[in-house]
């Protein structure tokens, strides 16, 4: 059961540059996953919509209502494909890991990509980033810096702050919600393999955490792309 | 492994928490906690990045393109259905404002009508008057002129009678007395005949 990660060590003779494989596989399996999904799904598109099309079409407006709650639709509709992509790309490496977990020998293979710390980080500051970049695209330079020192100079320390926590709750929260998530399937399915009065005990937990398991992963991924939008917003909203 | 199965085995409330905390030690999630990977971060990125310019090429694109094109046609429909109805309502106010028109000429042509009949017969009935005028006038006088005939005839023969009795009485060469009974026998006799 002592589980490793397969890391590959200073790639290409580069110090520090470690690649853990896992990830690599796992993050091109999602985005594979997603890819073929939503290619499949807005295939044969028709003005009168008929199966697949109806669920693309309400993801869409799932997320356009996430946006429009958040802003002005005129600058929201630029967002669109970003949140889409988010949030069914967070939701299938959330539930990607609910299901199954892959090891192979010592090594942990396969996993929920969002239950590494390291990927959800990426994730959130490629977000602060972007709300930075469509800031100074949307409003100007002297708009975006003046955000800092709005509705007083003293706030500029706290905004500054605030940047930073923001990127980090933001990793943080869903990296948490789906390792704890992991950790305890992987505890059921440690107790569940070890004897047969483990796999009874562990079985009616097992059904509920993994059901449990699947709503966070739904919840998660929705918040993610909210609170995406409610940063962006705090950005590129002129009237506020 | 098998040594804390054996713990669960034993006591599974107390020992059970320090199950949990030797397998998350040996969780390779754990282990992954801190540390700056950086080339996972390039990794990562880099796939989402191309996921989500693929997905905004082959998937939301035309997904955003047909719904917005709904959006228009369905406003576009309405609009349209709106204005036929307005025209459709001109249409029949039209249709009914003729089909009074018509009615109204109608009644009137009925009425004209009415009317040169009922002129065109009096008409007719005076015409037929006066002709019965005329044809009895022509009537009377025809009688008339008969009438005057017949006497002139009546006067040529009373004449001619006149002058066959003065021939007779001449012939019997009568007493006065027997002339004048002669004379008075004709005159009955011409009194009779007439």
């Amino acid at each position: 059961m002592d589980h490793e990660s397969p890391i590959v060590h200073d790639i290409f003779g580069i110090p520090g540059a470690d690649l853990n494989l896992s990830n690599l596989l796992m993050t091109f399996i999602v985005s594979l996953i997603v890819f073929v999904f939503c290619v499949w799904g807005s295939r044969k598109l028709q003005m009168k919509p008929k199966g697949m099309q109806n669920f693309m079409e309400w993801a869409v407006e799932f997320v356009r209502g996430i946006i429009k709650d958040n802003m002005d639709w005129k600058t929201g509709r630029l967002f669109l494909p970003l949140g889409l992509t988010l949030i069914f790309y967070i939701l299938v490496s959330n539930l990607i890991g609910v299901a199954t977990a892959g090891v192979v020998g010592h090594t942990l293979w396969w996993k929920s990509p969002t239950a590494d710390a390291v990927l959800t980080l990426t994730l959130s500051t490629t977000i602060i980033l972007l709300t930075h970049y469509y800031g100074i695209k949307i409003q100007g330079t002297k708009a975006y810096l003046k955000t800092y020192v709005t509705p007083v100079w003293f706030m500029f320390p706290f905004k500054i702050v605030e940047e930073f926590t923001n990127t980090l709750t933001l990793g943080l929260r869903l990296f948490g919600n789906i390792y704890a998530g992991e950790i305890l399937l992987g505890l059921l399915v440690g107790l569940a393999t070890t004897s047969a009065t483990g796999f009874f005990l562990s079985a009616l937990p097992m059904l509920a955490w993994q059901g449990f398991s699947v709503f966070i992963g739904g919840i998660q991924s929705y918040v993610f792309v909210m609170l995406t939008m409610v940063y962006m917003s705090h950005k590129v909203n002129t009237e506020h | 492994m098998v040594a804390a199965a054996s713990l669960f085995r034993g006591n599974v409330l107390v020992k059970g928490v320090g199950f949990v905390h030797s397998y998350i030690d040996s969780l390779t999630i754990g282990a992954n906690v801190g540390g700056l990977q950086w080339v996972d971060m390039l990794v990562q990125l880099f796939f989402f990045l191309v996921l989500l310019a693929l997905l905004k090429k082959f998937a939301w694109g035309p997904l955003m393109n047909i719904m917005e094109k709904r959006e228009k046609y369905v406003a576009d429909e309405i609009e349209e259905a709106e204005r036929s109805r307005a025209e459709a309502e001109k249409a029949s106010k039209e249709a009914a404002d003729q089909l009074n028109q018509v009615r109204a000429e109608a009644q009137k042509m009925i009425e004209d009508a009415k009317s040169a009949g009922t002129s065109q017969q009096e008409q007719i009935i005076a015409a037929a008057k006066k002709e019965a005028e005329r044809i009895k006038e022509a009537a009377q006088a025809d009688i008339q002129n008969e009438k005057e005939r017949a006497i002139q005839a009546l006067q040529d023969k009373v004449a001619s009678l006149s002058v066959l009795i003065a021939s007779k009485v001449i012939e019997k060469e009568l007493s006065e007395q027997d002339q004048e009974k002669l004379i008075n026998e004709y005159i009955k006799e011409v009194g009779e005949e007439r």
